[in-house]
């Protein structure tokens, strides 16, 4: 087993799961109706617990502990895609994103609960559980929305045009593909992007919405890398805040 | 989290003469009884406009409440505290939504009571309008003022409107979780290093006076209604709450090293009493009237996400929206 391989593979996996559940909590007060807030407040625990059991088993591979690793790294450190580091926007984009990504992620963690990498495994099939949630509000929702009145029906097809470019880095390819795909750790991310498209069509088909041709768009990559937009060190710092002030004490 | 400090109608000396006095006379021994009113049953004008003013300030408070705390979500430190401030908001969010869902058995819909706190005619508790500067004021309220607000919330649990006293006891439970959450997080700073020994001692030097306000006026000076008290809207005095708040208290604050800004503040050991410098009423009037430090920012938030928000509300009650089968 190529551990290298595994640790970024699993870099990724944790760094999406908490930045994307730190936006969500990021929704608690100031959602458009009370029983939105407490949803979208549910799936960022459901996400930042997530992050905290990959860190974990990254912690079990020799890396640094959880607290320190979320903590501590700056933005170039982060190996999240640029997509779940975008500021909320309007409740549209949020839901557009949570949609779009949700998707691949139940997707991801029900090919990773056949990993040939036992612990993560055991957690993808947790994780697959809790995810299978996120991913039936997603649809509901965009169905609804996306089939209501003119007003919702625009915001969200406009909001779906902005994301699926940044949509589409979710699944750049690491330098480690191939090891992660002989050695049965992971599918890979093309034949993941190719059963997403399959599962957002079929969602999409249920509302007015339409999807723009996915193979003239120019995904937005770098995040897998460590290149991000403006927006991620100000989230860090801002939830590094009080760590910061001393990360040796017991908070 | 809600404390005493309700502003309730203004009682007429008329308000009950149009009332039947035979269905008066047996609402109130049903009440004697102990038996609880629901929403079918017949109720005086009179109660219905308290209870719906009461249960509605408190819903006000719980989301209002969200907001101090929800700025430090995204900047506590670690995982485990995250996870935890983010549920203990929830619960809060979650809170307002079973008393809005309480209230509206009275008649009055959630619109209605969400657009009288925008235009400010409904009120919330208090201390939502001063500011949490630090990680430690968010764990002052998580322990302290939710503590506050179980003395208040476990004696009107014992209420006479059942819906009301239903959620009640919902939130209890719920709150005295946040309550340990919150004493944990204290207890970490009040014994840690030295910069977060400071840090709370701070916090509780900020806090201390909007915690005595936070069970309303001194009996003394309040508008007492007896008749609240008699048809069990409205559980114990304003005094009463803030006694016992102080008598579970104030030892575990001192046990943890943390000093109080009153130096008056003594159990007089005679009468079994706490002794403590009266609060400064007219600062609490002052507030509650509108012009605290956060009132006009609490409100603005609560209006944008209201405003931005609408769109997505319309598109609930559009008649061309698709029906989709719940899930559950």
């Amino acid at each position: 087993m190529n551990v290298e391989a595994l640790k970024d593979l699993l870099y990724k996996m944790a760094d999406d799961q908490l930045v994307l559940g730190h936006r969500n909590s990021e929704w608690t007060g100031f959602g458009p109706l009370l029983e939105e807030d407490i949803a979208f407040s549910s799936m960022a625990q459901d996400k930042v617990g997530q992050s905290w059991q990959l860190y974990k088993i990254l912690n079990e591979l020799g890396e640094n502990d959880p607290d320190t690793v979320a903590f501590m790294r700056n933005a170039d450190q982060f190996h999240n895609c640029q997509f779940v580091e975008l500021p909320n926007g309007e409740y549209d984009f949020s839901l557009i994103r949570h949609f779009l990504f949700d998707t691949a992620e139940l997707l991801r963690f029900q090919f990773l609960s056949e990993s040939s990498f036992e612990p993560l495994a055991l957690l993808a099939k947790k994780i697959k559980g809790e995810t299978k949630y996120h991913s039936m509000h997603a649809n509901i929702w965009v169905k609804q929305l996306g089939s209501a009145t003119e007003e919702s029906v625009s915001r969200l097809q406009t909001s779906l045009n902005e994301a699926l470019p940044y949509a589409l880095g979710i699944f750049e390819e690491s330098k480690f593909e191939d090891d992660l795909i002989t050695s049965g750790i992971f599918k890979g991310e093309a034949v993941l992007k190719e059963a997403w498209m399959g599962e957002i069509t079929k969602i999409l088909n249920k509302s007015s919405l339409s999807l723009p041709d996915l193979t003239s768009i120019e995904p937005i990559t770098g995040g897998r890398n460590g290149i991000h937009s403006e927006h991620l060190q100000p989230m860090l710092d801002e939830m590094s805040e009080v760590f910061k002030v001393d990360p040796t004490a017991e908070w | 989290m809600y404390g005493g400090g309700n502003t309730f109608e203004a009682m007429k000396a008329t308000a009950l003469v149009d009332e039947d006095p035979i269905k008066l006379a047996e609402f109130e021994a049903r009440i004697e009884r102990g038996e609880k009113i629901e929403p079918s049953d017949w109720m005086p004008q009179l109660y219905r406009k308290q209870l719906i003013r009461m249960i509605e300030q408190h819903a006000h408070s719980e989301i209002i409440g969200a907001l101090p705390e929800g700025t430090w979500i995204t900047r506590a430190p670690g995982f485990k505290r995250k996870l935890a401030l983010m549920a203990k908001v929830q619960d809060e969010v979650g809170h307002a939504q079973l008393l809005y869902g309480a209230a509206e058995t009275l008649g009055k819909s959630r619109e209605d009571m969400i657009q009288d706190l925008i235009n400010g005619k409904s009120k919330y508790s208090n201390i939502f309008n001063y500011p949490a500067f630090t990680w430690a004021d968010s764990c002052f309220i998580s322990w302290l003022v939710d503590a506050g607000a179980i003395v208040n919330q476990v004696a009107n649990s014992k209420g006479s409107y059942g819906p009301y006293c239903r959620a009640l006891e919902r939130i209890c439970a719920e709150e005295s979780f946040h309550l340990k959450y919150g004493h944990h997080c204290v207890i970490h700073l009040a014994t840690g290093t030295k910069k977060q020994r400071e840090m709370m001692q701070a916090a509780v030097n900020r806090w201390w006076a909007p915690m005595m306000h936070f069970f309303g006026p001194s009996d003394k000076i309040s508008v007492h209604s007896e008749i609240l008290m008699k048809w069990k809207v409205k559980m114990a005095s304003n005094d009463e709450c803030r006694q016992q708040f102080l008598d579970m208290y104030v030892p575990k604050i001192w046990e943890l090293g943390l000093t109080i800004p009153d130096d008056k503040l003594m159990k007089n050991e005679a009468t079994g009493q706490w002794e403590y410098t009266e609060p400064d009423w007219d600062e609490f009037k002052r507030v509650i009237n509108g012009d605290g430090p956060c009132n006009k920012e609490r409100l603005a938030v609560r209006r944008k996400a209201e405003e931005r928000g609408r769109w997505v509300r319309e598109a609930l009650l559009a008649p061309k929206a698709k029906y989709v089968t719940p899930l559950a």
